[in-house]
């Protein structure tokens, strides 16, 4: 988990596979600072 | 008594001119890279009318084959050909493009549509060859207008024109001259939106076996916004196609939630029928001509056809329990509410898992879920993966946490209960709805017990909440009968009061004897 320690994420999740919240929260648990994050709908 | 499904209609319109010209992919290109390779080569990637019927998801969606029989189709479709394919299905019809025309030219109550005298003359009598098009819609075509007068109106920015065939033969004016909620661009939207309604609307009944006097009620859950500078999304478009379609005795409203609209619709149907309100409903959804053409850069890069050129559409009729089709049971709703969050296990866990377990069941106990019916010949060379396997995997792996299903039978479960995608990808047309038709057909023949229909909407997309939503509902076997057969609270009242009169009278044959 060690390796989003630190670093800035960019966050675009997906409406039919993994929202944006829900990888910031896995993103944040592991030390990452999130600068941006969105969910988009691809269809 | 749960209402019922008396019938659907789901058609589709081939509409390339409207993708080359009205696509928002396409008008977006225009305006940042318009010497771009896209607006060059477009073009030589436009499919026949012919080979979009042949095309085996069209043919899934009118109904002409069940989509269980496109699973043994080898992906991708687009280079594979439907045998005998025919423009007419059991739910619907694919309408070629100048018949199309004069359709929408014949739900026009403003005198904003304009199709060129000869373009009418030549297509009128194709369009009064099909079967479900009513004389009182033929007489709303107007002779046609000059060529020269369409010219004007599209050159000097006033109209938005209309291509058959690369050639100009109308245009949608203007509804105010500044208000930019009746420019072209809006009136020629909701026209082609409302007429492709019209057009399922009109098979529905004839699928359902019902007279357009029947309807009482019509739900719009398009994505589409009609009205004014003071009232953008003011409506009606229900109303708006019920007049056009003969539903004398209908009124009716809109209903929005973007892809998850039509599932809001059903339930509110539903619900509106089962409390005696209303006994006969029409839900009906209509094409959106910014989203043809969506993917086409992708598709073009790659070499395929331009495979969204249809505008879809879909009508469902719910009424009152007939005691033989296929219900609606309002007693198991998923929801995903403010509450839910946005982790996968609770999204799913909210449309599916949670309405299954208040009812006692699984997923085992329903045959088939349909949520995003979207293509994956449509979705996948644009990076959008295949839509509804991407849902089964969820269910399943939700399915598998609850102890539901083995690990081991993961990857057999989309094969077992879910569907392949064939639906347009036109936002609300695919979400659920498309397979309401099967489901009705399959519970009554026996085949299957309960069908899922799951819609999602992306609601942030209007950029007034990051929420997303869904809602999902149960179709199921007619469950009349048994309620025929079981005690009413009349009779129950009767039994107590013969049972009181029973006892009173020993009381008084005791006292007698005594």
């Amino acid at each position: 988990m060690s390796i989003l320690k630190g670093k800035k994420v960019v966050i675009i999740g997906d409406r039919d596979g993994i929202p944006g919240p829900a990888i910031q929260a896995c993103v944040e648990s592991a030390g990452g600072e999130v600068v941006f994050a969105s969910t988009e709908c691809f269809v | 008594m749960n209402s019922v499904i008396k019938g659907s209609g789901y058609c589709l319109s081939y509409t390339p001119g409207l993708m080359l010209h009205n696509g928002s992919t396409i008008t977006t290109e225009r305006v940042v890279n318009p010497d771009g390779e896209f607006l060059k080569e477009m073009g030589k990637h436009v499919r026949s009318y012919e080979d979009c019927v042949a095309y085996w998801p069209n043919q899934v969606y009118i109904g002409n084959a069940d989509p269980e029989e496109l699973r043994k189709v080898e992906f991708p479709y687009y280079d594979k050909k439907f045998e005998n394919a025919s423009r007419y299905g059991k739910f619907g019809e694919i309408m070629p493009e100048a018949e199309f025309l004069l359709l929408a030219q014949s739900c026009d109550c403003f005198e904003v549509f304009y199709l060129e005298k000869g373009f009418v003359e030549a297509h009128k009598k194709e369009l009064a060859a099909d079967p479900v098009i009513t004389e009182a819609i033929l007489n709303r075509v107007t002779a046609g207008s000059e060529l020269s007068e369409i010219e004007t109106l599209v050159s000097n920015g006033e109209a938005e024109g209309l291509y058959y065939e690369n050639k100009l033969v109308g245009c949608v004016k203007r509804a105010h001259d500044i208000d930019v909620n009746l420019s072209a661009e809006v009136m020629l939207e909701n026209l082609m939106n409302k007429a492709s309604s019209v057009l399922a609307i009109l098979h529905s009944l004839k699928n359902a076996g019902i007279s357009p006097d029947d309807v009482e009620y019509v739900i719009d859950c398009s994505e589409e916004a009609c009205g004014d500078v003071n009232q953008r999304g003011g409506g009606n478009f229900a109303k708006a196609a019920a007049e056009i379609a003969g539903l004398n005795n209908a009124t009716g409203s809109d209903s929005r939630g973007f892809c998850a609209g039509p599932s809001h619709a059903m339930i509110e149907a539903a619900a509106l029928v089962k409390a005696g309100a209303f006994r006969t409903v029409v839900v009906i959804g209509g094409g959106c001509v910014p989203k043809l053409g969506m993917n086409g850069k992708d598709h073009v890069k790659k070499g395929l056809p331009m495979l969204e050129d249809c505008l879809g559409a879909f009508a469902v009729i719910v009424s009152e329990n007939d005691g033989k089709s296929a219900e609606i049971n309002l007693d198991i709703l998923g929801r995903h509410t403010v509450g839910t969050g946005a982790a996968p296990q609770n999204v799913i866990g909210s449309l599916v898992a949670d309405p299954l377990e208040r009812a006692g069941l699984t997923v085992n106990d329903v045959d088939k879920f349909s949520p995003e019916m979207q293509n994956a010949d449509i979705t996948k060379p644009a990076g959008a993966g295949d839509v509804p396997m991407a849902n089964y995997k969820m269910i399943a792996a939700l399915a598998v946490k609850k102890g539901w299903l083995q690990k081991s039978e993961l990857a057999s479960f989309s094969e077992e209960h879910g569907l392949v995608g064939y639906a347009p990808t036109q936002g609300h047309i695919p979400s659920g709805v498309p397979y309401v038709g099967f489901a009705k057909e399959n519970i009554e023949a026996g085949k299957m017990n309960r069908v899922m229909i799951i819609g999602k909407g992306s609601l942030f997309l209007g950029r007034m909440t990051n929420l997303f939503d869904g809602v999902s509902f149960i179709i199921q076997k007619n469950t009349a009968e048994n309620e025929q057969g079981a005690v009413s609270e009349d009779e129950v009242r009767k039994l107590i009061a013969k049972a009181m009169k029973d006892f009173a009278a020993s009381i008084l044959d005791k006292e007698a004897e005594a």
